[in-house]
């Protein structure tokens, strides 16, 4: 029997920091249908400008809808203004199309970038439109595991090297607890130079509690 | 409930829902189509005992909490080799990491599953009675692994029919007497079957077509536990519910053993995994 559940979606874990200098955005790789992996590599983090890009929790279908429509526009922004958009502009587009239809989506966006007026920013979007700035945002079914470990381990100006450090134990953990989140860890820098991508495949990840490591792969 | 009155059909007996007479007449072929034509015609109606108006203080399992997911089961030349992974699920929380999901019942005999745990460990403790039962007769027999699947269908099959289930999906493996191999697998409404590869949820979709293609009863140990690796790996890359930790028992006229968990290398290291999107501008 088909039902909404099994509807093709993120069941994710995501999440956005800023940083001396930036904002790191990092996702994992699972798209599921039901209990079906449908996607083991998937790229959640999708570019809406040069300097600002979105993670995408929800219905796969709706969040792709959602980053289509806020490119387009974007560009066309771009094209007239003759700059790069400021974060806070994208991430009002994104709420816009959230809010206005927010009877027929199940998105739930964190949008970040990076520009010149207020440097590395960090908006989340929620399902019903809701738009909240803070210094790092979490979403996607994983992020209830790891509400309390960011809680601890967050803190003010980290160097890049420690929010990344941050952002990838976090996510480790989510996707250690959460059925729906798996697979790679994907992160993409954006600083004044730009946006760089990193990815961490599974095997990489080191083991939590109750997992194995390497030493006991058998074949 | 008062039996409903019968009708004696002189053609075919009492009790009967027939034609009241051999040959039909205008008076039973004009007559209006009766609603309830399809119930029988004595005894109470069907499905009128709901346990809970009858203020039934047992518990009924409607849904599974901590749950298991597939098993794989294959013969080979020695025996059979049974795996699954160690994880016991809440939902989409995968919140334990070490379940036991492989049984010992004797030197012959294994008994593993999915679904509900606790179910299963409610099973595990009446094999164990079964087994030490067995060992008290003190007759140097132990129980067949056709017997112990026997078994297993009635208690499933019967706990079905007081809308009682017990969660599972059960495979039992081992050596008959003989020397021959056993694999079965019991439902959780008391399905069964016996075949030389048997697997229990995802792995019916996903392990099965690998062991249609390369599962023999006369292949090497080698092969075979190669074939369960393989078989593990995709269960692991396609089944959301599972985690890179296993174990596989081997049962073979020499005995019972399970493995410690291990795990396995999971390739992730294609190149366009890496960069899925990079030459696909606009694509997800």
């Amino acid at each position: 029997m088909v039902s909404a559940s099994d509807a093709v979606s993120l069941g994710t874990s995501i999440m956005a920091v800023t940083f001396d200098g930036g904002v790191i955005l990092g996702a994992d790789s699972r798209t599921s249908t039901g209990n079906y992996v449908a996607n083991r590599v998937a790229d959640k983090i999708t570019p809406l400008s040069d300097n600002v890009y979105t993670l995408r929790s929800g219905s796969a279908a709706d969040t792709q809808a959602i980053a289509s429509h806020v490119q387009h526009f974007v560009a066309q922004h771009q094209a007239e203004e003759g700059d790069h958009i400021s974060v806070k502009t994208v991430a009002n587009l994104v709420k816009m199309m959230a809010y206005n239809n927010k009877d027929n989506l199940q998105a739930g966006l964190i949008v970040a970038g990076f520009d010149k007026h207020e440097g590395g920013q960090v908006y989340s979007i929620s399902l019903g439109g809701t738009i909240t700035r803070a210094p790092f945002a979490i979403s996607g079914s994983g992020s209830t595991y790891i509400n309390g470990f960011v809680d601890k381990n967050w803190r003010d100006n980290m160097t890049e090297q420690e929010a990344m450090d941050f952002v990838t134990r976090a996510l480790k953990y989510a996707m250690t607890w959460d059925a729906s989140s798996g697979g790679c860890i994907r992160t993409v820098t954006i600083t004044s130079a730009g946006a760089k991508r990193q990815f961490i495949p599974g095997s990489d990840i080191l083991p939590t509690y109750g997992e194995l490591g390497r030493e006991a792969i058998r074949a | 409930m008062l039996p409903r009155p019968t009708s004696h059909s002189k053609a075919l007996g009492p009790g009967v829902a027939g034609p009241e007479l051999a040959v039909a007449t205008s008076a039973v072929l004009d007559r209006p189509p009766q609603s309830c034509a399809h119930l029988p015609l004595t005894g109470a109606q069907p499905c009128v005992v709901d346990p809970a108006v009858l203020a039934d203080p047992r518990q009924h399992t409607k849904y599974p909490y901590v749950t298991g997911t597939s098993v794989l089961a294959i013969k080979y030349r020695d025996g059979v080799l049974i795996g699954c992974d160690t994880l016991g699920a809440y939902g989409s929380t995968k919140r334990y990491k070490s379940t036991q999901r492989i049984y010992r019942v004797n030197s012959k005999c294994v008994v593993a599953a999915g679904g509900e745990v606790s179910d299963f460990q409610y099973i595990s403790n009446l094999l164990d009675e079964l087994a030490t039962d067995d060992f008290r007769t003190d007759d140097g027999i132990e129980l067949t692994p056709q017997e112990v699947y026997s078994y297993l269908c009635r208690v499933m099959y019967n706990r079905r029919n007081k809308f009682d289930p017990l969660w599972n999906s059960l495979v039992v493996g081992g050596v008959e007497k003989g020397g021959q191999s056993f694999l079965g697998m019991v439902g959780m409404i008391g399905t069964h079957y016996t075949d030389s590869h048997v697997t229990t949820g995802f792995a019916n979709q996903l392990a099965r077509p690998l062991f249609r293609e390369r599962q023999s009863d006369d292949m090497s140990e080698e092969d075979a536990m190669h074939l369960m690796y393989d078989s593990l790996k995709v269960c692991y890359y396609r089944d959301k519910v599972s985690i890179n930790k296993f174990q596989v028992a081997k049962v073979t006229g020499e005995g019972v053993s399970i493995s410690e968990p291990f795990a396995l290398d999971m390739r992730w290291d294609y190149k366009l995994f890496a960069a899925p999107t990079k030459w696909a501008v606009g694509a997800w």
